[in-house]
């Protein structure tokens, strides 16, 4: 299972790390929400993985290690909060700047390229 | 403690300047000058206590982890530099009042140079030498805004420049070298280095440290070749230049080297720099200075030509030229302020300083030229001033010395040489300025100037009459005390008289007058020749070397910062890869101890969904709805993930986060383009691939040895005491609402603050609004469905029990504030997608705002009320009570806490939801014509 798990997180990164990496602000948010999945369970990993152990007192006889799943939840909803403000961000660039590009300008070389797929 | 308040008053002064300079310009130099006035008034009463040999100390913590305090400590050296910051300060202030014309800010004025006092007493008075640094730079500082007082002209503003640049720069290298310095000696306290002489000269870091040090003293005391910014220097008012270009500022690196002669001087490397530099500076200055016509520009090199001589003296290795270094650091500061203020007088009254203009002032301004001419008298080191006196030890100290070994004579012939130019140029001064015909187009014609403007000279020039006739009687104490903390030890015999007897020094005093005045008559010769040479304007140098290194830099930022979000993003995650996988190949096996856990089916199958969410992400981004709906399987899958592996506070979490993120992001899609065109090339895409699966790589296997490794916790702290501690047990709501309950405050501040940022983002928004989806269909004419408007109106109650009943059960099972928070905001936000903004806030008109507020306000308040009880922040408290009926009810101060978490997070989800969505307000569908 931990082969696996951590194959996942490497392909979550991968993924959110190259839609990170384009052009347009809303690939790019959700690079940033799939790096945010990415980086939780890494951190949920550090408590390693543990089948029902649920860290509630007199449920089991083992606990899993309930620090990471703190962290983790209020990272959660933090990064609810910033993919939110980063999306509106995005909205706001593109009413104010007239494109949704991640540098504000639509570069020369690529218009061409844009009038032929529209 | 009252040393403390010499530094602090000047301070004060500082702050009194800028609030009461506007008023009245007498009355604020009055209450500016009171300040300083005290804090001598206390070194004064000091001076006995210093005089008995005592160093008095004052010491506050600062950072002591580092050794860093803040630390004052008051001996002879330290007291005569207080004594000649206070003393001419208050005579500058004096001054100024009347120098300064009316349309010159006189608060300004004050408040910088008393901002330089500050910083000039805090160097003197340091203890500690990081502190000493400190106020090192703060001089530098001060002196740029003073110098660019007049910042208008363009001189001003380049004058300023170049000295912050030459003395910041050196400033930086002190601060090298002070570091090295506490380093070897394990100490950043005075006292300890200057006691551990032995220690730092055998060190193998001596060299270097020296170097370091000397290259701040010396930028800052402008000694050749770091001597160009004083001249430039002169285009600050003169009161400033009086102050900070004769007596102070330029002094400090002077008394850097007296203050660190215990620990650093004494090695032939010392003696070698500090000499040959104070020797070439010494020549060149005072060379130099006889060919300036500029007035100030004469007392400019003069300044560095004397600067030059003390610190030559500071590099002999006899006896006694300690001595006569800090007798002459006294004697130029009182002659050459004296002289900066007559010619302030003289441009004052004239309008210029070209000495090729001012003929025959003496007969307009008498009393003025009287004054300059015995101070220049001083300068030139006539007998029976206070100038002729250390230039006669200086000129005895020249003929014991043995720097130079067999060459060792050259040294008192090149100080007679320059003694010769001295002469000269001061003869200049005096016959140029005062007498040599009549002056040349010059009208009004000149008279003496307001009464008080002269005060400080007469005071000044009085002071090198007394200095000079009785100097046993003035200066003996003060100089024997400042000498003693120069040398570190009992000096030996020295005698102040004037009269020594004829000697070899007479005689080169002798025949430096006698050549100086034959000099200075046959100075048309030496200007022919002068004008003969090649001219370097240190200033365009300066400038172009300034102007190339900027152009170098912006040309190697432009390399790198392109405004390519794209490209920085690169160029971060390759700093990423090396720095996160370069140490993995040290790794000697990626696989730890630990047992691998079995793949069950079900865990296969949700590993698959997660992949394949993951994957169909990237393949369709650019058709923005597929990949929303993608990214949504994958956050899904890792909410079932959390609840496979223990973590049910997170599944629930995850889960209504996924919900609310996934109907944010539809709802922003609506006003961003549906489609994202096709940009990049593919060998981009290539790279792009490239750099994120290394750094996916990375990561999966850094993520796989963490996992097969032991788990060494910290944990089980909280697993023990949250029951007993905390009350609960539901560990991980405790450890959120208790143990780290500060984070968590945070955290929710952070939330609402991010809600604010959304509300601010979105108000004023000009709006761009698709009457169409991107396939060009309209948008559907049925809003809001009748089915899903009456089924979600009857789920609104059932959704808020659950919520407080999730709420209720936070605190020993799965559940909680922010869980329950979600809940509540997720029915709201289907209220919202069921009937539309104006439906639900008819209705329910909340303000957001003052809900988030209210929330943070709880959870501080509970965090606060523990403070009542003498407990610390954010302690809880909790209590069992048998209630008739419902039997054990257990009261916790932690579920006020997580109500403020509750408030919060329902506050700012609704915000951030609700004003995007009512902005589609207004966006009715249209008919496709």
């Amino acid at each position: 299972m931990e082969i696996l798990y951590a194959s996942c997180v490497g392909i979550l990164v991968t993924c959110g790390l190259f839609l990170i990496l384009r052009a347009r602000t809303f690939p790019v948010v959700l690079g940033l929400t799939m790096m945010s999945y990415a980086v939780n369970l890494f951190l949920f990993a550090s408590g390693r993985l543990n089948s029902n152990q649920a860290a509630v007192l007199g449920k089991s006889a083992q606990y899993a290690d309930p620090l990471p799943q703190a962290l983790v939840l209020t990272a959660i909803v933090i990064g609810f909060a910033m993919t939110a403000f980063v999306v509106i961000l995005s909205i706001r660039g593109r009413a104010d700047l007239g494109n949704d590009h991640v540098d504000g300008i639509i570069p020369n070389k690529n218009k061409v390229l844009q009038r032929e797929t529209r | 403690m009252a040393l403390l308040w010499i530094p602090i008053l000047s301070l004060l002064a500082s702050v009194i300047a800028s609030v009461t300079g506007n008023l009245n310009r007498t009355t604020s130099a009055w209450l500016t000058a009171t300040m300083p006035a005290i804090a001598l008034g206390i070194a004064i009463y000091y001076t006995p206590v210093v005089f008995a040999g005592k160093t008095l100390l004052y010491s506050l913590q600062w950072i002591p982890a580092m050794g860093i305090n803040l630390s004052f400590r008051l001996d002879g050296l330290a007291l005569l530099f207080v004594f000649m910051i206070l003393g001419i300060g208050l005579l500058v202030i004096l001054y100024a009042r009347y120098y300064l014309s009316a349309k010159d800010s006189m608060a300004k004025f004050y408040a910088f140079l008393m901002l330089f006092m500050t910083a000039m007493l805090g160097i003197v008075l340091s203890s500690n030498i990081i502190q000493l640094w400190l106020f090192w730079e703060l001089t530098s500082v001060s002196s740029f805004l003073l110098i660019s007082f007049w910042w208008h002209q363009s001189a001003a503003r380049k004058g300023a420049r170049m000295a912050l640049a030459v003395t910041g720069a050196g400033g930086l290298a002190l601060l090298a070298g002070l570091i090295i310095l506490g380093d070897i000696v394990g100490s950043y306290d005075l006292d300890v280095v200057l006691k551990s002489g032995e220690l730092i000269k055998n060190h193998t870091l001596y060299p270097v440290t020296l170097v370091l040090i000397l290259l701040g003293a010396f930028t800052k005391s402008a000694q050749f070749p770091f001597h160009f910014w004083l001249p430039h220097a002169m285009s600050a008012p003169t009161p400033v230049s009086a102050y900070l270009h004769s007596a102070t500022m330029v002094k400090a690196g002077i008394f850097l080297l007296a203050r660190f002669y215990p620990a650093l001087a004494g090695t032939d490397l010392w003696f070698l720099i500090v000499g040959l530099t104070g020797l070439a500076t010494l020549l060149f200055g005072a060379y130099i200075a006889l060919f300036k016509h500029d007035l100030k520009g004469l007392l400019a090199y003069s300044t560095i030509s004397h600067l030059g001589l003390i610190t030559l003296l500071l590099g002999l290795d006899t006896q006694l030229a300690a001595v006569a270094a800090i007798f002459h650091i006294i004697n130029h500061a009182i002659f050459k302020a004296s002289l900066f203020m007559a010619a302030g007088i003289i441009d004052h009254e004239t309008g210029s300083r070209d000495m090729r203009k001012l003929n025959g002032l003496f007969k307009f301004m008498p009393y003025t030229a009287t004054l300059a001419m015995v101070a220049s008298a001083s300068m030139a080191g006539v007998p029976l001033l206070n100038g002729f006196l250390s230039k006669e030890m200086f000129f005895a100290e020249t003929l014991h010395q043995q720097v130079l070994g067999s060459m060792s004579w050259l040294i008192p012939v090149l100080a007679t040489l320059a003694g010769v130019f001295a002469v000269a140029y001061s003869a200049r001064f005096i016959h140029d300025v005062f007498f040599n015909g009549e002056r040349i187009c010059l009208t009004p014609p000149p008279h003496e100037p307001p009464r008080y403007m002269r005060v400080p000279v007469e005071i000044l020039v009085a002071l090198c009459i007394v200095v000079g006739i009785m100097p046993n009687f003035v200066v003996d104490g003060i100089l024997t005390s400042a000498s003693i903390a120069v040398v570190g030890h009992a000096l030996p015999e020295y005698s102040l008289a004037i009269w020594h007897g004829f000697n070899l020094p007479l005689l080169m005093s002798f025949i430096a007058v006698v050549l100086g005045l034959f000099v200075y008559t046959q100075r048309k010769y030496f200007f022919q020749f002068q004008a003969s040479l090649p001219s370097i304007d240190a200033k365009a140098w300066f400038e172009f070397w300034v102007q190339n290194s900027v152009n170098y830099s912006a040309k190697l930022i432009n390399v790198f910062e392109n405004s390519s979000l794209q490209r920085y993003i690169f160029l971060f995650l390759l700093c990423v890869l090396v720095l996160a996988g370069l140490p993995l190949f040290d790794m000697v096996k990626l696989a730890g101890s630990e047992a691998l856990m079995p793949i069950s089916p079900q865990n296969a199958v949700g590993a698959g969904l997660l992949i394949a969410g993951a994957l169909a992400t990237i393949i369709w981004h650019r058709v923005r709805i597929i990949a929303l709906l993608s990214i949504s399987i994958v956050g899904l899958m890792v909410s079932v993930a959390f609840t496979r592996f223990s973590a049910p506070d997170l599944a629930l979490t995850q889960l209504i986060v996924e919900v609310v993120t996934v109907i944010l992001l539809m709802l922003a899609l609506f006003f961003l383009p549906q489609k994202t065109p096709k940009e990049s090339s593919s060998p981009r895409i290539l790279r792009d691939l490239g750099m994120a699966s290394s750094i996916g790589i990375v990561v999966g296997s850094i993520c796989y040895a963490m996992l097969t490794r032991p788990l060494s916790s910290i944990s089980d702290f909280f697993l023990a005491n949250a029951k007993i501690g905390g009350g609960g047990s539901n560990v991980v709501n405790v450890i959120l609402v208790d143990f780290r309950g500060f984070d968590t405050l945070g955290e929710i501040t952070v939330l609402g603050i991010a809600a604010l940022g959304i509300y601010k983002l979105l108000t004023n928004l000009p709006l761009f609004m698709p009457s169409s989806d991107g396939e060009g269909r309209p948008w559907a004419k049925e809003r809001h469905p009748i089915l899903l408007a009456s089924v979600s109106q009857s789920l609104l109650p059932l959704a808020l029990l659950v919520s407080v009943y999730i709420f209720l059960r936070g605190h020993n099972l799965p559940g909680g504030g922010f869980i329950a928070g979600l809940i509540t905001a997720t029915a709201f936000i289907l209220q919202y997608i069921a009937h539309g903004s104006q439906w639900v806030s008819s209705r329910f008109d909340a303000n957001y705002r003052k809900i988030i507020a209210s929330g943070i306000l709880i959870a501080l308040l509970t965090g606060v009320g523990s403070l009542f009880f003498d407990r610390p922040f954010l302690t809880s408290w909790f209590e069992y009570f048998k209630v008739p009926l419902v039997g054990k009810v257990e009261l916790a101060s932690a579920i006020a806490f997580d109500l403020g978490v509750y408030i919060t997070v329902v506050g700012a989800t609704l915000m951030i939801l609700a004003s995007l969505g009512k902005l589609t307000i207004g966006t009715e569908p249209k008919e496709s014509k």
